[in-house]
């Protein structure tokens, strides 16, 4: 990949900014409450946008757009459900997690069901759902730098967890609110702004060579002589027969015929004549009807499509950084607005990468050979505008996509980081800062060694464990009051093993010959339904270990705030932030 | 629950007993509820029977300490205090009326959920069921595209926008009933 000085100024500059806004703001962080959660005084609106900011990881900003190339109108899906989960979270879940007054989520289950053996487990798994989480933000920072400049895969890994440990270590939470909040704005503009422009220049015919107008029936096709590098093993197809030379095997013509399979292995280069159809990694639709289409997947994509609509509407709830934020509001009322505020935001964020998605099925069609349609939002700008303003326009969407990769990477090891100092050690500042430490490392080693697979789908694995742990807990602990720790805990069990399982599996299936069964890569529908089942079941049978203190409990999430009954947890452990301001020691006086 | 009507009820929530703070019965009963300081001889089972109200049926020597409460209120009790502390302490009228609260912020938010995932979870098995339907197309784009690309938005903040209107005005109506 050619190096591009202006992305990579873009770059340099919204990492630069980051840490600019988080170091300033880090000098108002005191006490723990500030560092877990920025001293509960967030407005909703500029709340909203840092949720926002922090929910628009790279599976948003560069993955929808690279799934909607490769698969269409059915991929479609995934915007609507990480979209659809903050209603699901705002109708059962916002305004009594808040009035919880916890600090984290193992925190809110201790409240609600007095048991220290599930917050312990449930920590492993808040733990767990942030690391894997973070991976894939990592690891598409490492695709962005390499689409920019020469450079190894693990070097964007590693800027990405300096920046944002250094921000976290600093200031926690108070620090990390302004910065996601304005990595919000700049997303939507590094996303729209490209958009319009571009939508623009393919209106006005300004444009390069197209691979065909989506429009047509047939396969994009090739539009000059091109040569495709492979830089992972693919199994690729056909939608018509398609000549072409591989560079391994003596430079010999091959040609393709539809409906058989093709391996290439890493390493090989494909030389496709002009006019060749473009072939497709095997399992996506091939020619531009059926990928116009939805529903094109027959039952199992249907269910499928049903079972990425679970995971996503109810996974979303679960995930520790998305709930993190809501301890974050002044109240339970406030947390409710902030919600709507969030819908509206990731609203209007997702009318643009599926826009671009679309686009690039015209102008970098070679992607759908190498599979790494992740990079489409990069590529994209220099494909259709050659020279200085494709330059700069890609600049403008590597910094962006940077954006993002920071802001959802602060946010889950603020999360991660504020559980496991409160639940492994004192929970003091000092501790928050040793937990941030320890917890940023894990990820980056693992997004280092690791070896990438498609955004969306890691992350949709994600969203599928914290449906299938977390929510049940939530929705039941918040509206059920026979809910009893032994019926919580099974629940997450069950659900969290059927995930592990099919995750085991899938990757299994991915390296011996694709084997597995479509509910082995969107487990959703099968395992949430088992989660609930289990927890109700189990809580039923174990009556007598309801909590005491159930009706207090209760009166506490669900009266409204100006009754005054919310009281934060741990404020007797960590002392009120105003009165630790006051009596802490003269040198943090500026 | 037998005597359910007991209370007047509005938006389906239950008011507070209209005879609240006059009745002598319920007077004692509230009185009952003050947390007990703990005997000397067994400390932890005093602070348990303070935290359950329901235990009203108290040996004798409890009879002394409740009228001294009732003195020691003001003569004028406000409504707001008497409803405000029968929360708090969690007598049966507390409780129930906690669960009503939340009888109605579930049903609206389930009502609203189920409204979402009829018109959204409709879809897929529509396209699936009539494959004619993505032949169509509105002003140059194909329908799938604008009815899955765009349409879901505006759905999901305008429901979203009427839960919290709902929701609030559900909590609205309940601290008036507390503070009338």
């Amino acid at each position: 990949m050619q190096s591009n000085p202006w992305a990579l100024a873009g770059v340099v500059l919204v990492a630069a900014l980051t840490f600019y806004l988080g170091h300033r703001s880090s000098r108002f962080a005191h006490s723990t409450h500030d560092f877990l959660v920025a001293r509960r005084t967030v407005r909703s609106r500029r709340n909203a946008a840092a949720i926002s900011g922090e929910y628009l990881s790279a599976a948003s900003f560069l993955g929808v757009a690279g799934i909607v190339l490769k698969d269409g109108a059915d991929a479609l899906w995934f915007p609507i459900g990480f979209t659809a989960g903050y209603l699901a979270l705002m109708l059962f879940v916002a305004a009594p997690l808040r009035r919880s007054g916890a600090y984290t989520l193992p925190d809110f289950l201790e409240a609600r069901l007095g048991s220290t053996q599930l917050r312990k487990f449930s920590t492993a798994f808040v733990a767990f759902i942030g690391i894997l989480y973070m991976v894939p933000q990592l690891q598409g920072a490492g695709l962005a730098l390499t689409s920019i400049m020469p450079a190894p895969a693990w070097v964007g890994a590693v800027v990405v967890t300096c920046i944002v440990g250094f921000n976290v270590i600093a200031g926690g939470m108070r620090a990390i609110t302004i910065v996601q909040a304005f990595q919000y704005w700049l997303k939507l503009f590094a996303i729209a702004a490209p958009t319009f422009v571009l939508c623009v220049v393919f209106f006005t015919g300004g444009a390069g060579g197209t691979a065909g107008s989506l429009g047509s029936v047939t396969p994009p096709m090739f539009q000059q002589e091109t040569s495709v590098a492979i830089e992972t093993d693919v199994v690729l197809e056909v939608g018509e027969p398609t000549p072409l030379r591989v560079s391994h095997q003596d430079d010999a013509e091959l040609v393709w015929i539809p409906g058989n399979e093709y391996r290439v292995d890493a390493g090989a280069t494909l030389i496709f004549p002009a006019g060749a159809a473009v072939p497709v990694v095997s399992g996506t639709p091939a020619d531009n009807a059926t990928w116009l289409r939805a529903g094109s997947g027959g039952t199992e994509g249907l269910l499928g499509t049903y079972s990425l609509i679970f995971a996503t509407f109810l996974g979303t709830m679960g995930l520790p950084h998305v709930l993190v934020r809501f301890y974050t509001n002044p109240d339970g009322k406030a947390a409710r607005r902030t919600t709507v505020h969030v819908l509206l935001l990731l609203g209007l964020f997702y009318l643009f990468p599926v826009m671009l998605g679309a686009l690039s099925r015209m102008y970098v069609p070679e992607l759908l050979v190498t599979g790494k349609t992740d990079a489409a939002v990069l590529l994209l700008p220099s494909a259709m505008l050659p020279g200085i303003a494709g330059q700069i326009i890609g600049a403008v969407t590597a910094a962006g996509a940077f954006a993002a990769f920071l802001s959802t990477s602060s946010g889950l090891l603020v999360s991660v980081a504020g559980v496991l100092s409160t639940d492994m050690l004192p929970g003091r500042v000092r501790d928050f800062r040793v937990a941030t430490g320890l917890v940023a490392l894990v990820p980056m080693l693992l997004a280092v060694f690791l070896r990438t697979e498609d955004l969306s789908l890691s992350i949709g694995m994600s969203f599928a464990l914290a449906a299938s742990t977390f929510c049940p807990l939530l929705v039941l602990g918040i509206w059920w009051r026979r809910l009893t720790w032994v019926g919580a805990t099974a629940g997450m069990a069950v659900g969290g093993f059927l995930v592990l399982v099919a995750l085991v599996s899938n990757i299994v299936s991915r390296y011996t010959g694709e084997w597995a069964p479509w509910f082995v890569e969107q487990p959703a529908l099968i395992t949430v339904p088992a989660a609930f089942l289990s927890t109700i079941v189990v809580s039923l049978g174990t009556k007598d270990r309801t909590p005491d203190d159930l009706n207090a409990v209760m009166l506490r999430l669900h009266a409204p705030d100006p009754l005054g009954f919310m009281r934060d947890r741990a404020v007797a452990r960590f002392g009120r932030a105003e009165e630790k301001a006051r009596m802490g020691r003269g040198r943090h006086r500026k | 629950m037998p005597d359910d009507d007991f209370y007047a009820r509005v938006d389906g929530v239950r008011q507070p007993d209209p005879t609240l703070g006059r009745s002598v019965r319920r007077r004692a009963e509230r009185a009952a509820v003050e947390p007990v300081p703990p005997e000397p001889e067994s400390g932890q089972g005093a602070h348990r029977a303070g935290r359950q109200p329901a235990h009203a049926a108290e040996p004798e020597q409890q009879k002394v300490r409740r009228k001294r409460v009732v003195l020691a209120d003001p003569r004028q009790e406000s409504h707001t205090l008497r409803a405000r502390v029968e929360l708090e302490e969690q007598t049966s009228w507390g409780e129930l009326l906690i669960k009503d609260l939340m009888k109605a912020q579930l049903r609206t938010g389930l009502l609203l959920a189920l409204l979402v995932l009829l018109v959204l979870g409709a879809m897929p098995l529509a396209f699936y069921l009539v494959p004619t339907l993505s032949d169509l197309s509105v002003i140059g784009v194909p329908l799938p595209w604008l009815l899955l690309g765009i349409a879901p938005f505006p759905l999901l903040f305008g429901v979203g926008l009427w839960y919290n209107r709902l929701a609030e005005r559900h909590e609205r109506d309940f601290v008036d009933m507390i503070e009338s």
